[in-house]
């Protein structure tokens, strides 16, 4: 069962083939083989799981049901989960059991999913690699040496690894898009507003967006139905309906108005990952899709405005951990400044320091209008270019990432790492929708190289048309069906 | 901008952060770097350029004055490292 | 060296929504501790704000009701700071583009003029919670019930040049919002507080001294000692060739001291930014426009009617408009009797010196508005003399009868204006007083008018207060004239 897509799981159930206890059971078992190595999962809720299977087994028999009802999934660890803990990836938020449900867990809920557990990430979403986990690494499905790519890379893990045909992740900065490059699946960053972020622990708060990870276009689609819509809780979320993004997955791509940015294809690009993406956009082409090069001319301003903006909201958003209501309290304060600096020197790891360092800095006296004013300027350019490449064209393409997935603990410098998310960035800044999708494997086959990430761009809102881009591609392709060898192993 | 030992000691100091001497020199070398990635910036002319804070340039919605939260207290200090009669503890605060 | 003292006054209001600024959690004072600390309030993970239109739409009133221009997009910012009673390790204020742009306030002086105080801005933000420092094995406890609490922050400019006027400032602000029913007000609660900044310079110098910010100043007495305290201190550092430092200072009631907040802090950097949660607020003119002309008549606006249209004195109209509850008060007691001046005198005199003495606020007078409008309207049209209303009033006081006229009928109170009755008494006095006629007659002419008072008091202990005290007056002199 592991192998299917969450679309042939949900036809599964509907047509009784197997139950939401048999699946829920298979997965679960399957994770408590696997994932000792993978370490994509950092808590395991199966007792919960199953109850939740079985209401929806019983919910399926009195006829109560939607698409996704009785369908095992998985959350990044950033969502809270009431009576669940819910860390962040963090010692900070290693005792904490969240008191009450996110949004987005609300919807999915609702919509009758089974969650079997949180997954591994960068703590608080601050990383590329899933390396600054306080939970360890995960490992790449594909090669236990790579990296899963961060900072969803337990979400991106799993489903690679066949351990839940879906997952949920948020994306900062690519924390959806380059996990799932690397470990060649589907993800989906919507538009920002298009989901909720209430009860998502946030990191940077105008760049954060929830978004699905699975194998196909198609189940990511199911899966933004059933999360996205305005929230009453999230100013920031946006009123406005929610279409049936399966809807317009079969619409025929001929005249769909392609536009590579020249940016994304500049130096530093793996010529690997370049060869894998201009194959694909070949691809596109037999579809009947007409392809041009445009530019985005502030695409290199956009990781300096990033690692200003974020760490500077990152900064002010985590100052709420100090030992006081919730999360890791220092043994024996000798006073309240005692209390704060060691209850948050020992709770947060180096990254998150690092981040919180430099959005104190930044925001401090003297400094905010050369770094957060500019930041806040470049990123009107940056928007300004993406509006006027959709007056030109439908969406865009290029690169995930400029290389595959590298190896752990290769980049030790924390600017070579930053650099790593070139081609996502912008689009956090932008506030616009991306998609990856499968695209090859830098190196020809599986077996000789890692995955490569199409990135697909479109205007605010236009999550149905990536969708639909997408899904064509996978009809097309066949490298979203690609399996790592450990996955490939049978119950 | 060149960033000092001190910058680093002061940004420690206002988000609360414990740093050891020699955590601290690792710091600034790394924020150091990153500043310098980041001084890509000023190359750029924004003159008149307004600074851009969401990136839907929408306007707030507004709630409605009802009271629709009930007493959780218990429920929320189940998570909560020192509480007494209902109080969260920390530290006597001097005035 | 003559000295002139400069003050600026920030003003905290709280709000009198029902629900919190950012969340649904209620804002009623008083509660167990914590219990109304939701999940927003107590800034837990993943928690998002959502503004309250109430708290919007009463800032806006206030801008209005000050004359303010009430600029089309206001913003929220983050004020970053770690404090044990600020759960999120910031505050959600607005500090570039507040709510209420510039503004003004009259405030009446003694002299019965009118100064007028500029208000730099004012804008919202959350209150924060409350640390306990009774011992808990030498710790804190932290209630969060008030965290989140709407405050609308009045920033005056340094336009004030005394303890006076800086105390008639804070009175007015308070009628502003009460008036309004923006805020009830209450000092003793937390519901208005107060920081203020004081300096001086030599009188005649232009640029301003170097000023200290006293802290928590919560009372209308306070803020006058607080001052003259503060006041007295700069000018003798000064004299004595020292130096004013900016620092923030804390009054101490008890020891009528203001004193020095000593921090080895170093100074804060508040590091503010737009708040990344929270969208532009932007009010549209016509909802802005449907405040204005909804909005009640302020204490400036009923004080000048008063005046010009009832023709109070300056002193009376001020004191009637200082607080709503009175205004409100005046006029009903005022549209019942349909004398303006007598209610006036009434309410100021016989009532406000009852409620005084026990201690009561004008709203919890145990005489209605519409009895003591009885009461008067009694008076104006000589059903019962001055001496009489006051027994009226000390009956309905304790609640003795429902209305003055049942008071009146009770105790027989209605005044004699039947000549042919007072004339009767009048004989009967003259006859009982031999001795006072026989000195009244030996009395020189000009001494006589004096010696009436005797007659007039038996006169109306005799009719047992209810005889019109004039005609007694006439009609003895005559009578009393005619045995000389």
């Amino acid at each position: 069962m592991h192998d299917k897509t969450l679309t042939e799981l949900a036809a599964g159930l509907a047509s009784g083939a197997f139950s939401s206890r048999e699946l829920t059971q298979a997965f679960l078992a399957r994770i408590d083989r696997l994932d000792g190595d993978l370490n994509s999962f950092i808590s395991v809720t199966a007792e919960q799981a199953l109850v939740e299977a079985d209401r929806a087994d019983a919910a399926r028999a009195a006829g109560n049901i939607g698409p996704l009802t009785g369908v095992p999934l998985a959350l990044k660890d950033l969502f809270c989960t009431e009576g669940v803990k819910t860390s962040a990836g963090s010692r900070m938020l290693d005792n904490f059991i969240a008191p009450y449900d996110a949004t987005v867990v609300e919807k999915l809920r609702a919509a009758g999913t089974v969650s079997l557990g949180k997954t591994n990430m960068d703590e608080f979403a601050m990383g590329s690699s899933n390396e600054n986990s306080f939970y360890g690494p995960v490992r790449n499905p594909w090669d236990p040496a790579a990296v899963p790519g961060g900072s969803s890379g337990g979400s991106a893990a799993a489903v690679a690894a066949g351990l839940v045909p879906a997952a949920m992740g948020t994306d900062t900065g690519g924390s959806i898009r380059q996990p799932a490059a690397f470990c060649g699946i589907t993800g989906l960053k919507p538009t920002y507003g298009r989901v909720s972020r209430y009860g998502i622990i946030a990191y940077a708060s105008s760049l954060d967006q929830a978004g699905p990870m699975a194998r196909t276009a198609e189940d990511c689609a199911h899966l933004l139905g059933a999360i996205a819509g305005h929230d009453l809780r999230d100013s920031t979320s946006v009123a406005r309906g929610v279409p049936d993004y399966t809807q317009e997955l079969d619409t025929p791509l001929a005249g769909l108005k392609i536009g590579l940015p020249k940016e994304y294809f500049g130096d530093g690009l793996d010529p690997a990952v370049e060869s894998a993406i201009r194959e694909a956009v070949k691809v596109f082409e037999s579809l009947g899709a007409t392809v041009r090069e445009i530019s985005l001319p502030h695409t290199h301003y956009a990781i300096p405005a990033y690692y200003v903006i974020a760490p500077a909201e990152a900064s002010s958003n985590l100052a709420r951990y100090d030992g006081v209501r919730f999360g890791h309290r220092c043994n024996a304060p000798e006073d309240l400044m005692d209390l704060y600096k060691r209850s948050r020197a020992e709770g947060f790891g180096e990254e998150v320091k690092r981040r919180i360092l430099m959005g104190t800095h930044t925001l401090s006296e003297g400094f905010f209008d050369a770094y957060y004013k500019k930041a806040q300027q470049v990123r009107r350019l940056i928007r300004q270019d993406f509006l006027d490449a959709f007056d030109e064209v439908d969406v865009l393409m290029g690169p995930a990432s400029p290389t595959p997935a590298f190896d752990l603990g290769a980049r030790k410098d924390p600017v070579s790492m930053y650099l790593q998310d070139i081609y996502t960035i912008a689009i956090n800044l932008a506030g616009i929708p991306g998609i990856s999708v499968p695209a090859g494997f830098a190196g020809g086959r599986p077996a000789e190289g890692r995955p490569v990430g199409l990135q697909i761009l479109g205007a605010h809102f236009a999550e149905a048309r990536l969708l639909n881009v997408a899904h064509q591609f996978q009809q097309a392709t066949d490298w979203h069906l690609r399996r790592p060898a450990l996955a490939e192993e049978t119950l | 901008m060149a960033l000092e030992h001190a910058d680093v000691l002061r940004a420690a100091h206002l988000a609360r952060l414990g740093l050891e001497d020699d955590e601290a020199a690792h710091y600034l070398d790394d924020l150091g770097r990153i500043l310098a990635m980041v001084d890509q910036l000023q190359t750029l002319d924004t003159e008149g350029v307004a600074p851009l804070a969401h990136p839907l340039e929408t306007t707030q919605r507004l709630r409605v004055d009802e009271v629709t939260e009930t007493d959780q207290r218990d429920h929320f200090q189940r998570c909560a490292p020192a509480v007494e009669q209902g109080l969260y503890l920390v530290p006597r605060v001097v005035e | 060296m003559q000295w002139e003292t400069v003050i600026g006054l920030e003003v905290h209001v709280q709000l009198a929504t029902k629900s919190k600024i950012f969340s649904g959690a209620s804002t009623a004072f008083g509660a167990e501790p914590n219990s109304q600390a939701c999940a927003v309030d107590l800034g837990l993970p993943g928690v998002l704000p959502v503004l309250n239109e109430q708290a919007v739409a009463m800032a806006v009133q206030f801008g209005l009701g000050i004359h303010a221009e009430i600029p089309e997009v206001s913003v929220f910012d983050r004020k970053n700071y770690f404090y044990p009673d600020l759960p999120k390790g910031y505050q959600t204020s607005q500090m570039y583009h507040p709510i209420v742009g510039p503004g003004e306030v009259e405030i009446a002086l003694e002299d019965g003029e009118t100064k007028r105080i500029r208000v730099h801005h004012a804008h919202l933000e959350e209150d924060a919670g409350k640390s306990l420092h009774e011992d808990f094995h030498g710790m804190t406890g932290i209630d969060l019930n008030r965290a989140g609490t709407p405050l609308l922050e009045i920033v005056s400019e340094p336009d004030m040049r005394s303890a006076k006027e800086a105390a008639a400032y804070l009175k007015a602000i308070h009628s502003i919002v009460t008036y309004l029913g923006i805020s009830d007000g209450n000092m003793a609660e937390g519901s208005m507080r107060c920081d203020v900044n004081v300096s001086v310079r030599p009188r005649g110098q232009a640029s301003f001294g170097t000023r200290a910010e006293i802290k928590n100043v919560n009372s209308f007495r306070f803020v006058e000692r607080a001052i003259a305290f503060e006041v007295e201190r700069q000018i003798e550092l000064l004299e004595d060739g020292g130096e004013v430092v900016q620092e923030t200072r804390l009054f101490d009631p008890e020891r009528d001291e203001t004193r020095s907040m000593r921090t080895k802090e170093q100074a804060n950097d508040y590091r503010y930014f737009p708040c990344p949660d929270l969208l532009p607020v932007v009010l549209d003119r016509a909802y802005v426009d449907h405040l204005r002309d909804n909005l009640p008549e302020l204490p400036a606006e009923k004080r000048a009617r008063f005046q010009q249209a009832l023709g109070l004195s300056a002193y009376d109209a001020g004191v009637l408009s200082a607080s709503r509850e009175m205004a409100e008060y005046f006029e009903a007691v005022k549209e019942v009797c349909g004398d303006a001046k007598l209610a006036a005198n009434w309410v100021q005199g016989e009532l406000s010196g009852a409620l005084n003495r026990e201690g009561l606020a004008v709203q919890n007078s145990p005489v209605s508005a519409i009895q003591l409008g009885e009461l008067v309207a009694r008076v104006k049209d000589d059903t019962i003399n001055g001496k009489a209303a006051k027994q009226v009033f000390q009956a309905l006081w304790h609640g003795e009868a429902a209305s003055a006229d049942e008071v009146i009928e009770a105790k027989g109170l209605k005044q004699v204006t039947d000549s042919g009755a007072i004339e009767a008494m009048i004989d009967q006095v003259i006859a009982d007083s031999p001795a006072q006629v026989a000195q009244y007659r030996d009395a020189e002419p000009e001494k006589r008018g004096k010696m009436v008072g005797y007659f007039v008091g038996q006169v109306m202990k005799a009719s047992r207060g209810t005889a019109n005290p004039q005609q007694v007056n006439a009609l003895l002199k005559e009578k009393l004239d005619a045995l000389c």
